[in-house]
């Protein structure tokens, strides 16, 4: 085709495509400078529609570690000691301790230099909203999202109180004194630096012939191919 | 899971006792049969008798002499078999592809049941409209078919301390390579429109547990897929049907499945499965976060602990490596533990963050063999050994062991999971 009819051709096709996406707003938008320099230029599909406010609230139930996402809502660690017996204990026993296998959610501080560290919710977690967040989108296993906003912020406070995070049993969790609780782990992450501190892994040629004078066997599957038990086996959780 | 396993080598010890006699001429040819074999001389049933009709199987499934080719699971490994994971069958596979019921498993709350004519994606945060899709807007958006292996995070991390379960299935089955067909997340962001402050993504699962991780806005440009199809037809439930994400060279994690909301954002959400869980505690107490991409990897996946050699003379070693840092350029393997290597004979197709497949003919006069394979990446990455491994990051990260495996060969063809130095 001649470069002279492109520009026609591509103004039919967008009002086609306007067309298409009448319930959507007008196409206005202005792309954010990452998407213009990754996302082709085209038209828009005209797929979808817009989401209602009420669709938007009934899904968005994520809380960011600044709060974000956190419901009016609040709760003390006495409330939650009454739900989590009722609720939690069965699997992550009285005081978070664990039944079986099920995840330990509390205790295990100082231990993650150790050759067996114990990472719990006091131990190891950065941050207090994951633990609201992973309770009121799954917990209890196999009852999920059946806990009410109070319900989460008292089960939270308990699980501060369990950790010695907080003492006192009174001590009330609320969306508004939230992010003023720390975790003991808070600062004890960062982002992945393999490629600096592995880069001796980018070598340019491996050995190929006589890379060593001798070989041992030091550990066999066959030795430890006895079915482990269950405190000292890897966990999948 | 261990009966199975300790039950089988007597099974191949009677297979090489009879086969050994045959095989000690090494390369030569076999000898002259002493009498007629019957399966020759007579004429067996499939040969007279009439088959199964074309409408016996609408949807065909493996021969029942395949029936030995399952996902297996690791009871012990979880407390419950709906949060936990199977393992693919490496040793019984060939090519780069991935049968769609062997793809291993990891769910966190089981399978959910989906109809898709009930599944919804949405799509809000920092974006200049609030989208909603059904299935049926996603299928009338340009499609693309890409192959990409899926490798959970955990994939040998039972192996940190030491060798541990007696077969690759156990040791590097939770990976598997499909094509998956769908439409890149670009495209449907680009519906939405990003405000300019958008850095990361939000995906969440519409299971039971709500599967959410972050993602940061770089990647989902690039190649992340939104995934309806696998290997030609709908994805399987356990695979996340009717829409899964698929996040190319990035832990199995992040691939979250029954994909049902996309939330856009400025900074990352901390979720469990990003705190608590997918990261790699080191040994001075501090932990690696975001550590996305899985590194350069290979196994041996025959001869293995499940698959032992049966013949003296020729013999194919077989094996899988990948990348999610782009495509397999080398793998070597020696026979004799690292002492001496050779380039293995890569073959079929070599795809960006796809299993790719490895070979090396060689003959077998029965001595014992330590065998390893060392996959080289095109980053010019080296499949380090476990011992360079834990050197950096302890006994105590659980992810990301892609360690050099090592497999000992006896000589009477039974092959364990071994470590050396």
């Amino acid at each position: 085709m001649s470069k002279s009819l492109k520009p026609l051709l591509l103004a039919g096709a967008a009002a086609v495509l306007v067309l298409g996406a009448a319930p959507l707003i007008a196409q206005t938008t202005k792309p954010a400078p990452a998407q213009r320099a990754a996302a082709p230029a085209h038209a828009s599909l005209g797929l979808g529609r817009l989401a209602l406010p009420e669709e938007i609230k009934a899904w968005d139930i994520d809380v960011r570690p600044d709060g974000q996402g956190l419901p009016p809502g609040k709760g003390t660690v006495k409330r939650g000691d009454e739900i989590f017996q009722e609720q939690c204990a069965a699997c992550h026993g009285e005081f978070g301790q664990g039944n079986g296998r099920w995840p330990v959610l509390a205790g295990g501080q100082g231990t993650l230099k150790a050759d067996r560290p114990e990472k719990t919710i006091g131990s190891f977690w950065p941050y207090l909203s994951t633990v609201y967040d992973y309770i009121n989108r799954a917990m209890p296993f196999g009852n999920a999202q059946s806990l009410s906003p109070d319900d989460v912020y008292a089960l939270t406070a308990y699980l501060l109180y369990l950790n010695d995070i907080v003492k006192d049993e009174d001590f009330e969790l609320s969306r508004e004194n939230f992010t003023a609780v720390k975790l003991p782990n808070g600062d004890a992450f960062y982002d992945d630096d393999r490629e600096t501190a592995e880069k001796s892994f980018w070598r340019k040629e491996p050995c190929m012939t006589n890379c060593k004078a001798e070989v041992k066997i030091t550990g066999r599957a066959a030795i430890l191919d006895v079915t482990p038990d269950s405190k000292s086996a890897p966990k999948v959780d | 899971m261990t009966s199975d396993i300790k039950q089988s080598p007597l099974s191949r010890r009677r297979f090489l006792g009879a086969a050994g006699a045959a095989g000690l001429a090494g390369a030569a040819l076999p000898a002259r049969a002493q009498t007629p074999d019957p399966l020759i001389t007579d004429v067996q049933d499939w040969h007279r008798m009439l088959g199964e009709g074309v409408d016996a199987h609408p949807y065909g499934s493996p021969s029942k002499f395949e029936k030995h080719v399952v996902r297996r699971d690791v009871a012990w490994l979880t407390a419950s078999p709906v949060s936990s994971v199977n393992f693919t069958p490496l040793h019984e596979l060939d090519g780069i592809i991935t049968p769609s019921g062997l793809c291993f498993e990891r769910h966190h709350a089981g399978i959910a049941e989906i109809d898709p004519a009930r599944h919804r994606l949405m799509i809000h945060g920092l974006v200049d409209k609030p989208l909603v899709f059904t299935m049926e807007d996603i299928r009338r958006m340009p499609r693309e078919n890409h192959v990409h292996f899926l490798e959970c995070a955990a994939n040998s991390g039972m192996e940190w301390r030491g060798a541990q379960l007696n077969g690759c299935q156990f040791t590097h089955g939770m990976v598997h390579n499909v094509m998956y067909t769908g439409v890149k997340l670009k495209h449907l962001l680009a519906e939405a429109g990003l405000k300019p402050n958008a850095k990361w993504l939000m995906l969440e699962g519409a299971d039971a547990s709500g599967m959410n991780r972050s993602l940061p806005v770089e990647k989902a440009l690039d190649d992340v897929l939104i995934a309806f199809a696998m290997n030609g037809e709908a994805l399987r439930p356990e695979q996340g049907y009717p829409l899964r994400a698929v996040i190319p060279g990035w832990e199995g994690n992040l691939w979250v499945k029954w994909l049902r909301r996309i939330e856009v954002g400025d900074m990352p959400w901390q979720a469990r499965e990003e705190t608590s869980k997918y990261t790699d505690l080191l040994a001075d107490g501090r932990s690696r976060r975001f550590t996305f991409i899985m590194d350069a990897k290979s196994v041996v996946t025959n001869p293995s602990p499940q698959a032992p050699l049966k013949h003296k003379g020729r013999n194919v070693l077989s094996g899988i490596a990948w990348s999610g840092r782009g495509t397999i350029s080398r793998v070597d393997v020696t026979l004799d533990g690292g002492k001496n290597w050779r380039h293995a004979r890569i073959d079929g197709p070599v795809l960006e963050k796809s299993l790719t497949r490895f070979y090396v003919d060689f003959d077998w006069a029965g001595e014992e063999l330590l065998i390893q394979s060392r996959a080289m990446d095109s980053t010019g990455y080296v499949q380090p050994t476990k011992d360079e491994l834990r050197k950096v990051r302890g006994v105590n990260s659980i992810y990301h062991n892609n360690g050099i495996q090592t497999w000992h060969v006896r000589s009477n063809g039974e092959t364990e999971n071994v470590e050396i130095a």
